[in-house]
């Protein structure tokens, strides 16, 4: 199972702060999981609509989409950080 | 050892300076970053700013820079502060100090600490107009360009 996280932007179109996730046994990169959650309701397909848009991080550590995934990662997508 | 908060409260700039400076005799030199929540974005008037952030990576993203610029420039403490919530205009958002043996690597360091805090730590800034409505800030091509000149030449 993977925890998986949405902040600003991306948390709004998801509709939640967090979710669990059992992900299918071919989903094992960061882009992957993205194309999955994309396809896998109207909520994901807004949230993911844009991939220039799209951060990532894993295990609270920037990622890109060929990062792995594994079982137990916390992944995070969130949009361009603006802080500071 | 550098020191990292992020907290809604506002911060004492001359308090963390006491703190960053006390019984030492070997610093030469501060520098000192402090952000402020502009009253405007563009051309219409805003009510307030509000940070969203992902804890837990924002500390280790934060400790990290500041682990970075420790190392390059030599520096004898360092202090990064980010409020997160609503804040009005005029509030200081951000504080970045820096303590080197001269000024060169004080001021160097605080540039680079901001310009990498802006592009590399998980916040994220939405706008409230005084008509009610609120959009998230997009992310600047200016902030990555700031951020890579650390990076080149």
């Amino acid at each position: 199972m993977l925890k998986i996280l949405y902040f600003a932007a991306l948390r709004e179109r998801m509709g939640c702060n967090e979710e669990d996730l059992t992900p299918p046994p071919s989903v094992t990169t960061v882009a992957q999981l993205i194309t999955h959650l994309r396809d896998r309701d109207p909520a994901g397909t807004a949230a993911f609509a844009q991939p220039s848009l799209v951060r990532a991080a894993v295990n609270q550590e920037f990622a890109n989409l060929q990062t792995i995934i594994r079982e137990n990662d916390e992944i995070a997508f969130f949009p361009p950080v603006t802080g500071g | 050892m550098a020191t990292i908060r992020v907290q809604p409260e506002p911060f004492d700039v001359g308090q963390e300076i006491a703190q960053l400076s006390a019984d030492r005799t070997d610093i030469g030199g501060l520098g000192c970053f402090v952000g402020l929540v502009r009253g405007n974005a563009g051309d219409h008037a805003l009510d307030a700013l509000t940070l969203e952030h992902y804890p837990g990576m924002t500390e280790r993203s934060l400790a990290a820079i500041a682990a970075t610029a420790e190392d390059r420039w030599s520096l004898l403490g360092c202090t990064l502060i980010h409020r997160i919530g609503r804040l009005a205009p005029g509030e200081p958002i951000v504080l970045v100090l820096t303590a080197a043996a001269h000024r060169g690597p004080a001021l160097d360091a605080t540039a680079f600490l901001i310009d990498w805090l802006k592009t590399k730590a998980p916040f994220w800034k939405s706008e409230q107009s005084a008509d009610g409505t609120s959009r998230w800030v997009e992310a600047r091509d200016t902030d990555d360009a700031a951020a890579a000149r650390w990076t080149t030449g």
